[in-house]
């Protein structure tokens, strides 16, 4: 076994770029991300990439370089890129390789992503049923019954995205939002509100990942990938684009992909420095910081009213303005938490940089249809 | 003034007034008419969990024996939500049109002892709406098909509603 560091990462702005695919989008990221290595695609031993609406990734070498390098896209929903960066660490970890890259890019079409719903039949999509953002309003609206989450609590959850955003100059939405602004706006789907939600975008991420040995060499700051760990549903939990729910109920595959990854890095939900979470609506984040095992059920309220989740708060939570402000290009977006976490622990996140030296960060992604992915880096 | 009241009068549409053939939003799904309607799920031999639409493999036991059964047409709301924007069509079939579109309501109801079923739910108000709520299974109308039938699918409506 091998202990594996991130040595390089990259990133195009998020939002919208026309004319600009999102592969193009892709190999900008992986030349920033090489740039910032000190190395160069001749130097790639192997690469992992995906995109869901973008194209197969390995198309990208064309343009990058072809180098017969083994490059092996991944297509994993919103996982795809904690997929990619899994496999890239499994890859390196093993002994097999000692220097790689994980990519994800992605571009949408405008609007509420179009249902697709394969196994599940027709009907579904024909019926109005299938779309993404009434599982999350359904699944917040119960855990509100539940847990007495209040509607304030999902304005300032957005608010605190938008306001992260503002001072991140790769997210897509930087105007700071009130949180009576974000509570008038149009209600998509009850009880959240259009700017509680996060939209489809564009924009690629890339990773630069190095054995700790040749790390140690190379990087001024490497920062080390202590878990990564993906999840698919188990029996009885409750899933974007299920017809039927079991009436027995199980936790869901963040809560088991966060405890294999605290597991993996031997330590736990009270070492973690900072975090950023899925936060596909403003409900989301509120439910996943309990399901990342960062608080209690219930406790969300009182946290985030305490300012806690505040970028000087005692967890800053999505201190890039999470998927809210940078928007959701699928293959990329569980990338860009990384990117982040790695920005944060190198101390070079600027007028958005966690005081007090943080050395554990988080991540987690969630998607259709019930997988998650979490990684944690530390210092 | 006879003559200008009728000039007033939108021309009679025979076929609406001839009651459309209705037609399910998919085979297999539901069976019987609006009286009768029942979701047509599963029940897995082994472990005798339900599956709703109707599968060939239990996702609880892994069971490979399922066989086709009529779920319960009445239970309690478990969560919900209004769908407040038109739904990308394709693949919705129903009005996207802004001044056209109707919020419509969406929710799982619990079956009790068989499983939670997604339903469009024929109430779109908030204030109307509350987890606990008794439903019953009905149908509901989507559009009209090229043939002039009416495509209908399963909703599940407030079980009161009859009585205020």
């Amino acid at each position: 076994m091998s202990e594996v560091a991130i040595v390089g990462i990259g990133m195009h702005e998020f939002g919208r770029h026309e004319g600009l695919s999102g592969m193009d989008q892709g190999v900008v990221a992986v030349r920033r991300a090489l740039v910032d290595s000190g190395l160069t695609w001749q130097d790639m031993q192997f690469a992992f990439g995906g995109s869901k609406s973008a194209g197969a990734a390995d198309l990208m070498v064309s343009k990058l370089g072809l180098t017969g390098l083994q490059f092996i896209n991944v297509s994993n929903g919103c996982a795809t890129g904690g997929s990619a960066l899994f496999a890239a660490w499994n890859a390196i970890e093993s002994g097999m390789f000692d220097l790689g890259i994980a990519i994800g890019f992605d571009k949408h079409e405008r609007g509420a992503f179009r249902p697709s719903t394969g196994e599940i039949g027709e009907w579904y999509g024909r019926s109005g049923l299938a779309l993404t953002t009434q599982f999350f309003a359904m699944k917040i609206n119960r855990y509100m019954h539940e847990f007495g989450v209040t509607h304030s609590a999902l304005a300032q959850v957005a608010e605190k995205a938008y306001r992260n955003g503002a001072m991140n100059p790769m997210a897509w939405r930087r105007e700071p939002l009130s949180a009576d602004q974000i509570k008038g706006s149009k209600m998509l789907s009850y009880p959240l509100t259009q700017y509680m939600f996060c939209s489809p975008g564009e924009g690629g991420v890339a990773i630069v990942l190095a054995s700790a040995k040749r790390a140690r060499k190379m990087a001024a700051r490497p920062v080390f990938l202590r878990a990564a760990a993906v999840r698919s549903r188990r029996f009885g939990s409750f899933e974007v684009t299920a017809p039927h729910l079991a009436i027995e109920r199980s936790d869901g595959p963040t809560v088991d992909a966060s405890r294999t990854a605290f597991e993996m890095a031997g330590i736990g939900p009270e070492d973690v420095d900072l975090a950023q979470l899925q936060d596909t609506e403003s409900g989301a984040e509120v439910m996943h910081m309990a399901e990342n095992g960062l608080c209690q059920h219930g406790e969300q309220e009182r946290i985030i009213a305490h300012g806690e989740t505040e970028i000087d708060g005692r967890l800053p939570i999505n201190t890039d303005g999470g998927c809210l402000a940078n928007g959701e290009p699928i293959g990329a977006s569980g990338l860009r938490q990384v990117y982040e976490n790695v920005l944060q622990l190198r101390g070079d996140a600027g007028p958005r940089q966690v005081p007090r030296d943080p050395r554990v960060a988080y991540t987690h992604v969630y998607g259709a249809p019930g997988i998650s992915g979490v990684t944690i880096l530390s210092r | 003034m006879i003559v200008w009241l009728l000039s007033r009068l939108p021309p009679l549409d025979w076929k609406a007034v001839n009651m459309r053939k209705q037609v399910p939003v998919q085979d297999g799904l539901f069976s019987g008419s609006a009286e009768t309607v029942r979701l047509i799920g599963g029940r897995c031999i082994d472990c005798q969990n339900h599956v709703f639409p109707y599968q060939s493999g239990c996702p609880k036991c892994s069971g490979t024996e399922v066989a086709k059964v009529e779920l319960g047409t009445e239970g309690e709301l478990w969560t919900w939500t209004i769908q407040g924007y038109p739904p990308k069509a394709p693949p919705y079939v129903g009005d996207v049109e802004e001044h056209d579109f109707e919020p419509f309501g969406v929710g799982y109801v619990e079956l009790p002892d068989e499983l939670r079923v997604e339903a469009r739910l024929t109430e779109n108000d908030p204030s109307r709406l509350r987890i606990g709520m008794p439903m019953k299974l009905v149908l509901v109308p989507l559009t009209i098909n090229d043939l002039d039938e009416e495509v209908v699918t399963f909703a599940f409506a407030p079980k009161d509603a009859g009585n205020e």
